[in-house]
Parts: C-alpha cells; structure tokens; sequence
C-alpha cells in the first residue's frame, strides 16, 4: 500500500532513515519498502509517498516518529481543485465508502505548507468536497475519520524548498501522526542534569529510532555523560547501560537531586541498569563476553565542544614506557591521569567494541565530524567488516563543519580474522582519511579565524550572504 | 552495582589473565524493585557465566540461584524470577571489586563501579 507521508520540514537528512528503522522496528519486510517523490517534486520536500504492507505498520510507524508530521491513505491528488476532483472521483469507492458511513463521524482539516490561509478560504475548500458522499457526522473534537486537504503553491521565493514546479494538492485519510508531545517534557531546559554536551532531546529520541530501542533491548552508551542520549531509549522501553571516563559527571553529579539517575527519575523511567566508570580505550570487560548489547548509540567525544580523554596520561606526556609507580600509601585515593584520545582511536576503539559486544544486526548509532569542505570532496566515513552502513544523516552546524549521524548494523559475527581484516581497514582509514581529524585539527579548523577578510567594496554582494533556499541547513 | 554488571567485568591490568570473576567485598547492599522482563532475561540467561553469579549473589546474601546451570531456564518461570531478582533487584551501592589474580581493589561507591585503571597499570 502505498502512504502519503508528510513530514516536519526540518533535520532533512533524518526523515526517511527515521521511517526506514522504524519500519524495520515493526517487522516490515525490508525489500517491500519503497519511496517515490510526487510529481515535480525535489528529495527535500516535505511531501513522500511510502509503500508499506499495512496501515497498522503505517500507523505504528508514524505515531513513534519525531519528524513524521503524518501518515495519510491518499484519496486524490493534483495541481488544481478540478484535477484533484477527477482524482477523488477515482479513487475505488470499496476504500472510501468504509470511511463515510452514516454511523461515523469525521473531521476535514486543511493543511498548508509555505503558504496561510484564511478561515474563509479553508471553508470555501472544505465545501468544495461536495462530490465526496459524506454520510457521517461531524465531529471536531473526536472523530472516527480525519480526512486533510493539504496545499503547497508553486514554490515563490522562501518557503525554505526548491523552487517546484507545480502547485500540489493532496487530499488523505489519516493514519497515524507523530506524538512530538515528547519533545517539549523532554526538553534539555527542564531536565535538571545537564553537562556542556548533552544532547538535545529531538536529535537523542532520533537516535533511539536509529537504534530501535524498544522494551526487552540492552542499549549502551560508552560515552553517557549526563545521560541524555540513555533517556531516550529509556523513554522507548529499551534497557540501558551507560560508561564514562569521568568519575564526576557519573557518580556525583551536582548532588544527590542533581545526577544522572534523577535524569532517569525526572521522568520516571527505569534507572540505566549500570552506570560505570572505565576507559573505552581499555574496556574491562570479561573476556569471552560477547553480543550482549542490542544497541550502541554515542556521541563521541570529538574535540570540537569536549576531547576525550584516556589512561595512561603521565606515560604519554613523557613518552616514555618507564613506568610511573603510583606510591603504596597513595592508591586508595589516587586520581589517575589521563591523556588525550585522538578522535581516530576513539572510533576504532567504539567499532571494535561493537563488533565483539553487538548482537547480530544490533545497531551502532554515532555521530561523527565532517569539516565542510567547499571542494565538495567526497567525505569517507569509517568502515569495519562486521558492519554496514544503512544510514547518513548530516546536520549541519556552522560553516565550517557538521556532524553525521552514522547508522552501521552487523552484518558480520565477530572473529579474530575478522580483527586483522578491522585493523588494516582501520590502518587504511587512518593513513588516507583521517589526517585532518587527527588530535587538535578538527578544533583549529573549526575555531580558526575566518580568512574571508578581503574589504568588501561592493556592499551589495555583501548584503545577503544567505541563500533563499534553506534545503537541509534548516 | 547490579550484579548483572558484575557479571560482564574484569580486571584489566596489564598482564593479569584471570581477572573473572571478581571478588564482591559488600559494605552496603540495597535491594530495589524492577520491572520483570522475560524477554530480556532470556537474552541475558545466555550471556552470563552462571558459576559467577551465583557466587556474587551469595556474597551479597542472595542464595536461592541453583548451583548448576540450570538446562532449560528459559521456560522456568520461577527461575527467570529468581535470575530477575539476581541480576537486576540486588544492588553493592558500596563496597569493592577484588582483582582475584592481584588483589586490587577497585571500589564502589554509590553505586558505581570505578574500573580505571592507574597509571602503572596500563
């Protein structure tokens, strides 16, 4: 069956990955899944159909969503209100007349994108729709059936799209609509815990459905933090487990009310399962442990905002592998030093973890660092043989760099040949690709002082840096 | 610190090969209710090294887990619950891990286990 499916216009990148794990998540069949743009229309539209194999997966789908804005059975569509007339009149009455029955009621709400309409114009459209035999009663507050005259013009000149073609109008039957209720009781502002870093509460519900947390699944984040990213797969029922480098930010937080378990428990949901204090560089985990997480999902830590950090500082400050003995009487209370973790090893070390502690098709969710280059070269993101890469959505932060969020799934069981072939991907990688994300680069290119000082003797060309079309940097 | 943690940790100094399981030293113990989900104690009944846990859990009080690996946990009810109880209900807010190869200690405090390591023991 093929959807109309609306979205918000925003985080452009992450709308069909979003739906794509989602569908997944609600046992679609994954080569049943398809997507076709309407006519004249560009990839950035809000406007998408979908082919799923039921209503239900539709409606699942959406009501778990953050960017779906709706789920819709499409009646008719076309450029103009006779065109869209012919349409309707069409559509098989064996899939309307179900929906119009004289013991039902309903609702018609019309929808517009880059453009506002007047409540005497919505009247004026609503009655249009004589030719449809509505037999039920209306009802605003509560109906059965909610039917939606959605309406874009021709793009003029900043409705934030690509200039399109044609006007479009659609008219649907809804299904489902996403519950974005979340995202204002989840917002960072109220959240009592927060650390520099933490992530917003869209983005880190977005990576959940990456992930497909859901009740049952062990999802963890070596990299917790605060615990923003944990959440939200709390949120979705998930198990979590969460580590840091950080003693500080784990255990004690801001105090007893101020931590990361009051995260947890602002919104009553399950405290993580563990929360523990270790180095991703030197994991303790037990060996033999293997395909235990159903999820990982990070933000790693990339220098820009916060640099990691590992063991062994003092050892690598002075380069030398004379051991530094830390006194007997000392231990106890000890705070070890830590030294830099470039980027490059913090991603090896996260693939690594992943391929041994995933199960198989679990799902690694990470961001990654991409300097925005204006040559336009093609940006290689790290790749290990257990995993394929099933999604890249990039947000764009400045006009220097954005981030991706990198969706890889297990394709592979873990082995120790699969470790050597890992290593030499990853030798590869490094020598080829990294150079520039090497420790300290990415933060100087990133906060370099912009080399664009040439005066500016016309003013007009100066005037309006900032392009119409907003595409995906909305 | 559930004993679900415990479960998956080990010493990581730098040429220790028997750092499993570690040593429980409980100073405090809590217990705190969860949620029971089967689905997601029959995925981890796989994963666990049994000999471990119930070892853990008599160190925390807890000796109701049978001392075999039990054939078919999956489908045992009250066993799941007894596992449930074990791996997520039982908590070392304060206390330590012990190295069982060297004998560092590796505290616990509020709940969370500190597994970094010193700078000579990387």
């Amino acid at each position: 069956m093929w959807f109309l499916c609306v979205f918000y216009h925003r985080l452009l990148d992450f709308r069909k990955p979003e739906v794509e794990a989602l569908a997944e998540l609600f046992g679609e069949d994954e080569s049943l899944l398809q997507w076709r743009l309407p006519e004249h229309h560009h990839n950035d539209t809000p406007f998408h159909f979908v082919h799923l194999s039921s209503e239900e997966i539709a409606r699942n789908i959406a009501k778990r969503s953050i960017l779906v804005k709706g789920m819709y059975e499409l009646w008719g569509q076309g450029s103009s209100y006779e065109e869209l007339k012919d349409s309707i009149q069409t559509f098989p009455d064996s899939r309307k007349l179900p929906f119009l029955a004289p013991d039902s009621t309903f609702r018609i709400s019309v929808e517009t994108f880059g453009k506002a309409l007047t409540f005497d114009e919505q009247r004026e459209r609503i009655n249009s729709l004589t030719y449809i035999p509505f037999q039920g009663k209306v009802n605003l507050k509560k109906p059965d059936h909610k039917f939606f005259i959605i309406e874009m013009d021709e793009s003029e000149e900043n409705n934030g799209l690509q200039p399109i073609l044609q006007r479009r109008i659609f008219f649907g039957r809804e299904v489902g609509f996403a519950d974005r209720k979340l995202l204002p009781t989840f917002q960072l502002k109220s959240r009592t815990y927060l650390g520099p870093t933490a992530m917003d509460a869209e983005m880190a519900f977005l990576m959940a459905n990456q992930a497909k947390a859901t009740s049952g699944k062990l999802v963890y984040d070596p990299f917790v933090g605060t615990g923003s990213i944990l959440v939200s797969a709390a949120r979705f029922g998930a198990m979590t487990m969460g580590a840091d480098i950080d003693i500080r930010v784990v255990r004690d937080g801001r105090g007893p009310d101020c931590n990361v378990w009051s995260n947890f428990k602002q919104y009553g949901l399950p405290m993580p399962v563990a929360l523990l204090r270790m180095d991703n560089n030197l994991p303790p985990w037990r060996s033999g442990l293997k395909e235990i997480f159903d999820a990982i999902i990070c933000d790693p830590p990339y220098g820009v905002r916060a640099g990691g950090r590992k063991s062994g500082g003092r050892k690598i400050l002075r380069g030398t592998v004379d051991p530094y003995t830390v006194p007997e009487d000392k231990r106890s209370d000890h705070i070890p030093s830590t030294g830099a973790y470039s980027l490059v090893e913090c991603v090896h070390d996260l693939l690594h973890l992943a391929a041994r502690m995933l199960v198989m098709k679990g799902r690694l969710v990470f961001f990654f660092p991409v300097l925005r280059d204006e040559n336009g070269s093609e940006v290689k993101f790290p790749e290990h043989p257990c995993f394929k890469l099933v999604a890249v959505s990039e947000q764009i932060l400045s006009s220097r760099y954005s981030r991706v969020l990198l969706t890889m799934v297990k394709v592979e069981p873990y082995s120790e040949e699969v470790e050597e072939a890992a290593r030499l991907m990853h030798l590869e990688f490094r020598e080829n690709h990294l150079k520039w994300l090497e420790e300290g680069n990415i933060h100087s290119s990133v906060f370099k002082p912009s080399d664009s000082c040439q005066v500016h003797t016309d003013t007009k060309s100066f005037k309006d840096p900032k392009p119409k079309y907003r595409g995906k940097y909305v | 610190m559930r004993l679900i943690t415990h479960n998956m940790l080990s010493c990581n100094i730098k040429g220790v090969a028997n750092g499993f399981p570690l040593k429980i030293e409980a100073e405090s113990v809590i217990e705190k209710e969860v949620d029971f989900n089967p689905d997601f104690l029959r995925h981890m009944f796989a994963k666990i090294e049994w000999k471990a846990l119930v070892e853990a859990a008599r160190s925390l009080g807890y000796s109701e887990l049978p001392e075999d690996s039990p054939a078919a946990a999956a489908e045992d009810e009250s066993l799941l619950k007894k596992l449930h109880h074990a791996l997520l209900e039982l908590h070392l807010e304060e206390g330590a891990l012990v190295c069982p190869e060297t004998g560092r200690r590796f505290p616990v405090t509020r709940g969370i286990p500190n597994m970094l390591l010193h700078e000579d023991e990387v």
